[in-house]
């Protein structure tokens, strides 16, 4: 029997009404994280990847808003399930979901600590904003906290400023942070484009552990297929707001079936490669937001280019295996018409 | 095209290359250290080839990129570049006067195709502005030549009047390369060409750059931290870790066998995208070292799992320790180091 997700979002649409016109940014995106599952959802600028997990934690930058979808979050202990799609930004249990339930691990250890206060009196302050505990118990927990993510002499980094710290230990406390309030999902965006490779390899063996250790689930962003295939274990491909491909990790990197991630795979060089020899492209560009193909988002780039249909329709995540789904009207023939009523999608272990 | 041995003529040779900056503190603005961010370092670059310089932030790729190009002073060594006409000169105490002459010969691909575009500047402005620069003063001609320069790389001469705001990153990035070879340099620095472009384009300008250097026989000094696209593109890489260069191999020896820990260490941690090959579990404990504060010894004693008494105390020298590759590790032979690669 499959366990319950811990998390669902389903046909969310988060949209920015500009001056210039609407962006779709997110655009009816349905998945499912389960508990010590770790997700990775890969993308390239401008898919939506981020603007999705700022909408399950209420977030968005105006005027950007969710204008449709459920963001099912699931009781702890078998209580019922919240919608966060339904709740306030600013409400009180939205407060208490922040941090609390689901941690954020943002994208660039810089900017994410205030220069003026410690890092340790703003991880003390997490734990404090969540629990009941005195200054110095706090105090402590920090301290254990960042001893557990990896910081060399824990007791005095806690009195330092984020500017004193070198990027890794940076991202240490950040993760730190994260995690000071045991949250049952931990969202990493792009929690190591701003590291080197050595330092990288350090992180997410770190998450990794955590993960195990906690037995907590992770939403992974990345467009970096390398680290998606090292971290995660069941993968959503994203491409301008809308799911193009999702299934287990081996499925995606050893038999995708949507022509997107097929080519997004061929064109990025190996070290196993062959030098020199010309890489299999993706024509075109990722088109502007305001100019946002009919149809099929990929269908100018695509190689598979069926004229009048893909223009035209816009495909439906479809099942193509066993938890693998592909949204892509290859797919969408007589024979795949009868699973079209099953849309739910179950997720892998 | 991979060769092991290469036997084209040397366009550029690196001796002894150092850049430190100085650290002032106080009103006097005393110098009171230096940070070395390029310290001895020494390669060549054979006509027609590519050169990868690699390594993580602060190593000093750049600085020794822009070295090269004399965008910076060196603070020593020599930096010998073949010119066209077939003499050796050493740039590194050019004036700017007497580099002028030879700046043609020698240009720059920038890493952020947005932040490097003059935006208030045409197509034809920004591509045929090294040709005015350089004495072709009738529009005609230099329309002509503009034109035959953006089919080069692969973009439309109608868009010459367009403005670089109508064009999306991996095109911006085309235009770049197009005002870097509207002289017909004889060698050009990419520093870090695609790591700024979305996977999807990646492939398009790497696939652009091979051609132009099969048809324009140029050599490339290729500075990038992905270390699968160096693998692709370059015949030759040299490793940098904080201002030194650890290995310089044949591109295909140095991946199937590492001869320094760093650079063992640097492709272990690289994530592969399979999910059947996992990362090396040996990770690499502690962090870089300032190079303003370098430990004494081997710069990479302390975080190396190799490391012995002798490499604490005594600075290792880059030697060759098989034709055409250099190592900087007291215990370069006596190591078994893992590689990727094998097919």
């Amino acid at each position: 029997m499959k366990p319950e997700p811990l998390l669902s979002v389903r046909d969310l649409k988060a949209h920015f009404p500009l001056d210039e016109g609407l962006v779709r940014a997110v655009d009816g995106v349905s998945f499912e994280v389960f508990p010590g599952q770790v997700l990775g959802i890969v993308g390239e600028s401008g898919c939506g990847k981020s603007v999705a997990m700022k909408a399950v934690l209420q977030i968005i930058d105006p005027p950007g808003r969710i204008v449709g979808g459920e963001i099912l979050l699931a009781g702890r202990d078998g209580g019922c399930a919240v919608d966060i799609a339904k709740l306030k930004p600013e409400s009180e249990s939205m407060r208490r979901i922040r941090g609390a339930e689901i941690a954020l691990i943002p994208q660039e250890p810089m900017s994410s600590f205030s220069p003026v206060h410690t890092v340790g009196a703003q991880i003390i302050e997490a734990i404090q904003m969540h629990q009941t505990v005195d200054k110095r118990r706090a105090r402590r927990m920090a301290a254990e906290l960042l001893q557990a993510v990896g910081v060399p002499m824990a007791e005095q980094r806690i009195d330092a400023y984020s500017w004193q710290l070198s990027g890794g230990l940076r991202q240490r406390a950040i993760i730190a942070m994260g995690l000071s309030c045991n949250p049952r999902l931990l969202i990493a965006d792009e929690p190591t484009t701003a590291i080197d490779v050595t330092t990288q390899a350090q992180i997410l063996n770190l998450l990794r552990r955590l993960q195990r250790q906690r037995n907590m689930a992770i939403i992974f962003i990345t467009h970096d297929l390398g680290v998606i295939a090292q971290m995660a274990s069941y993968v959503v491909v994203m491409y301008l707001g809308r799911v193009m491909e999702q299934g287990a990790v081996n499925d995606i990197f050893l038999q995708p079936q949507h022509p997107y991630t097929k080519a997004l795979l061929r064109s990025i060089p190996d070290v196993k490669s062959t030098p020199h020899a010309k890489l299999p492209i993706i024509s075109g560009s990722i088109p502007h937001p305001f100019n946002r193909p009919e149809g099929c988002p990929f269908h100018p780039r695509c190689d598979s280019f069926m004229a009048g249909k893909c223009d035209r329709e816009i495909p439906e995540l479809l099942p193509v295996g066993e938890d693998h789904f592909a949204s892509c009207l290859l797919f969408s023939g007589a024979g795949a018409k009868a699973a079209t009523g099953s849309k739910v999608r179950k997720g892998a272990s | 095209m991979a060769k092991g041995i290469s036997t084209n003529p040397v366009l550029l040779e690196l001796r002894h290359l150092r850049k430190f900056f100085p650290i002032q503190k106080g009103f006097f603005r005393r110098t009171v250290g230096s940070v070395r961010a390029v310290d001895d370092v020494s390669f060549v670059i054979r006509e027609g080839e590519t050169l990868g310089l690699v390594g993580e932030s602060g190593c000093g790729k750049t600085t020794t990129a822009r070295c090269i190009l004399r965008a910076m002073q060196p603070s020593g060594g020599e930096i010998l570049f073949q010119t066209r006409e077939g003499n050796t000169i050493d740039l590194a105490p050019l004036s700017r006067r007497q580099l002028r002459p030879l700046r043609p010969q020698m240009q720059m691909i920038f890493q952020d195709p947005f932040g490097s575009l003059n935006p208030r500047m045409t197509l034809f402005d920004i591509v045929g502005e090294p040709l005015l620069v350089n004495g072709v003063r009738s529009r005609r001609q230099r329309t002509e030549q503009v034109a035959e320069i953006l089919r080069l790389v692969g973009l439309r001469p109608e868009y010459m009047q367009r403005f670089p705001h109508a064009f999306s990153g991996g095109q911006r990035q085309r235009i770049g390369i197009a005002r870097a070879l509207a002289l017909h340099p004889r060698l050009v620095v990419a520093d870090e060409p695609v790591s700024a472009l979305d996977v999807s384009v990646q492939a398009q300008v790497l696939n652009l750059l091979l051609d132009l250097q099969e048809r324009l026989h140029l050599t490339y000094l290729f500075v990038a931290h992905n270390l699968s696209v160096v693998k692709h593109i370059c015949d030759h890489v040299a490793v940098m870790y904080v201002g030194k260069l650890v290995e310089t191999a044949a591109t295909e020896d140095l991946y199937r066998h590492p001869r320094h820990p760093y650079t063992a260490a640097l492709m272990a941690a690289v994530p592969v995208s399979d999910p059947r090959v996992s990362i090396g579990d040996v990770e690499l404990k502690g962090e870089v070292p300032s190079p303003a504060d370098p430990p004494p010894g081997c710069m990479f004693h302390p975080r190396c799992p190799h490391a012995v008494e002798r490499c604490r105390s005594e600075v290792p020298p880059l030697r060759e320790i098989s034709p055409g590759r250099f190592v900087s590790c007291h215990r370069a032979e006596e190591l078994a180091l893992a590689g990727i690669g094998r097919h």
